[in-house]
């Protein structure tokens, strides 16, 4: 073996080993550029007032309190619909449905509910909701039109935290006589309670931060007031960011921003939630 | 009785105790994987049966017969007859779970529940209707009593049945399948994760329940069928990887003067 050919080795070992870090860095370059940028000119937006008084001026005064309020209640009425929905499929798909053409269809179904383009939902959600169930330009309209986006995930979680329950914990509880449901709800449920949560937070975090659905069926730009029934149209960070920042001339650029940082704080403190609770639920099996 | 009175290697009686498990003719089939062939046979009452043979040879699945635990898997197909106490157990009008609960299991690997000592034996009486605390520690005490487990966890029964170790979680499980109270109890080979003296109190623990239950188990380790069973089944493989039964009888005739070739062949080490 000639030195030149080992060295010839390692130097294309360091050029990869180069580009891949290289490639890494460029990689999470984007994301702390966006959050440093928000964070450096939304700050000064951020006040009290700010975040718990209506909206004036087209937004350019006032707070975006009812834009904060619109998006927690998109995001509970999208959970409530989703996660029961979502669990219950996911138990029948795992546990109860037999292997044949229904079933397959049925998992590539799914597969492309997650790739369906999201105005698509809101045009869905436009013709079902909104004019065929006469839910009207509504909260419900949007909680349900997000909250058919979100099943994607909420089946997928929960058939993925079920699938993970050991097999020998289901043969065990079986060979002592118990149902097959007594099973699942006794024993395969407890245990694939916290993937099926990191799931379903992962998914009421992505509802936050659509935009495209709830404009054609319910979101409003200004609204004087919280909403009082599901029935009310409602505000919402992600819409209120579009309009402020693309459809009111001479809006303040501190303001745009702020309330960019307040959707990203929404957004980021639920994917924290759900890593903490993935965290947790993992020790709690390693100490166990 | 077909078989003439013999005295099994532990003393007992066993042509006399009556059949408890009965196999007739029985194949099963996984797709079209015929995995046994042909096996008629006839368990006592209240006495161990030990299944042996060769890896992959069915034996497991020869177990799984007899609370229809291969019903879980897509494509199982039984033929033949399978019967307790003389009732037909794959019949249509047969309730699943009510066999499971009079026809307990016990794994290879000990799975105790991730959850508390007591909750695991108390899963079994819990599912069938019994909630009453005081009842639930009744039957919690006697069941960790005739496991032999008592006195090791009676001060643990609120931890973890994780944070025992392999061979008490073994015995936890036999504990929670004697907690609904079965006749029979099969145990697919019970002692291969565990170490010597954890398999000795397995042993003894089987011993004094063959008293009470009818025990099936299914061994790779010829000492430990010589050792506790009264009687022995011989299972091989055939061309096509069906299994069939060689040889069936009391244990003590079975590893001193077995009729068939094979048998002497496996049992004094020449394959398997």
């Amino acid at each position: 073996m000639r030195a030149g050919a080992i060295s010839k080795r390692q130097f294309s070992q360091r050029t990869a080993f180069s580009l891949l870090i290289i490639a890494t860095i460029i990689v999470v370059i984007p994301v702390f550029a966006i959050v440093l940028q928000i964070i450096i000119n939304g700050a000064s937006a951020i006040s009290g007032d700010f975040i718990t008084q209506a909206p004036s001026q087209a937004g350019k005064a006032g707070g975006i309190l009812p834009a904060i309020v619109g998006t927690f209640y998109l995001m509970l009425g999208t959970i409530l619909f989703a996660l029961p929905l979502g669990v219950m499929a996911g138990i029948y798909l795992t546990e109860y449905a037999k292997e044949n053409w229904l079933t397959k269809s049925i998992n590539l179904a799914i597969v492309n509910l997650a790739g369906v383009p999201s105005i698509v939902y809101g045009l869905f959600g436009l013709g079902v909701f909104v004019l065929l169930f006469h839910f009207g330009m509504s909260l419900l309209s949007a909680s349900l039109t997000l909250a058919c986006q979100a099943l994607a995930m909420t089946v997928t979680t929960s058939r993925e935290a079920i699938l993970a329950v050991p097999r020998e914990y289901r043969e065990g509880s079986l060979a002592v006589g118990a149902t097959r449901w007594q099973t699942i709800r006794h024993l395969v449920l407890p245990q694939a309670f916290p993937g099926i949560l990191t799931g379903a937070v992962l998914a009421m975090s992505r509802a936050a931060g659509e935009t495209a659905p709830i404009l054609v069926v319910g979101a409003a730009f200004l609204l004087p007031g919280l909403p009082q029934s599901p029935f009310d149209q409602f505000m919402a960070l992600p819409y209120h960011l579009y309009t402020v920042a693309a459809h009111v001339p001479g809006m303040p650029k501190s303001t745009i921003w702020g309330v960019a940082l307040v959707l990203l704080v929404v957004v980021l403190s639920f994917n924290v939630l759900a890593t903490i609770i993935r965290l947790r639920a993992r020790q709690r099996r390693l100490n166990a | 009785m077909k078989m003439n009175t013999v005295l099994s290697n532990n003393n007992k009686v066993i042509s006399q105790s009556k059949t408890k498990l009965r196999t007739e003719a029985v194949s099963l089939y996984y797709g079209s994987f015929q995995a046994l062939r042909n096996i008629s046979l006839e368990i006592p009452d209240r006495a161990i049966t030990a299944i042996i043979g060769p890896s992959g040879c069915g034996k497991s699945s020869f177990l799984r017969l007899f609370n229809r635990m291969n019903d879980l898997i897509a494509g199982a197909r039984v033929e033949g007859g399978v019967e307790l106490d003389g009732i037909p157990i794959y019949d249509k009008t047969i309730d699943v779970v009510e066999l499971r609960k009079r026809v307990g299991m016990v794994f290879q690997k000990p799975n105790p529940f991730p959850m508390s000592v007591f909750e695991n034996i108390a899963f079994g009486p819990r599912r069938h209707g019994k909630n009453n605390v005081g009842e639930l520690t009744d039957i919690v005490e006697r069941s960790l009593h005739q496991a032999a487990l008592w006195d090791e966890v009676e001060d643990k029964l609120g931890q973890s049945a994780l944070a025992l170790s392999g061979g008490q979680q073994q015995r936890l499980c036999i504990a929670r399948v004697l907690a609904v109270e079965p006749e029979v109890i099969l145990m697919d080979e019970p002692c291969s994760a565990l170490d010597p003296v954890a398999t000795l109190k397995i042993e003894d623990l089987m011993r004094s329940l063959a008293e009470n239950y009818t025990i099936v188990i299914v061994t790779h380790n010829m000492q430990q069928a010589a050792r506790v069973s009264d009687m022995s089944a011989f299972l091989m493989m055939e061309e096509d990887r069906a299994g069939v039964l060689v040889e069936y009888g009391p244990t003590s005739e079975l590893f001193t003067n077995p009729k068939d070739k094979r048998t002497e062949d496996y049992i004094t080490g020449r394959f398997g």
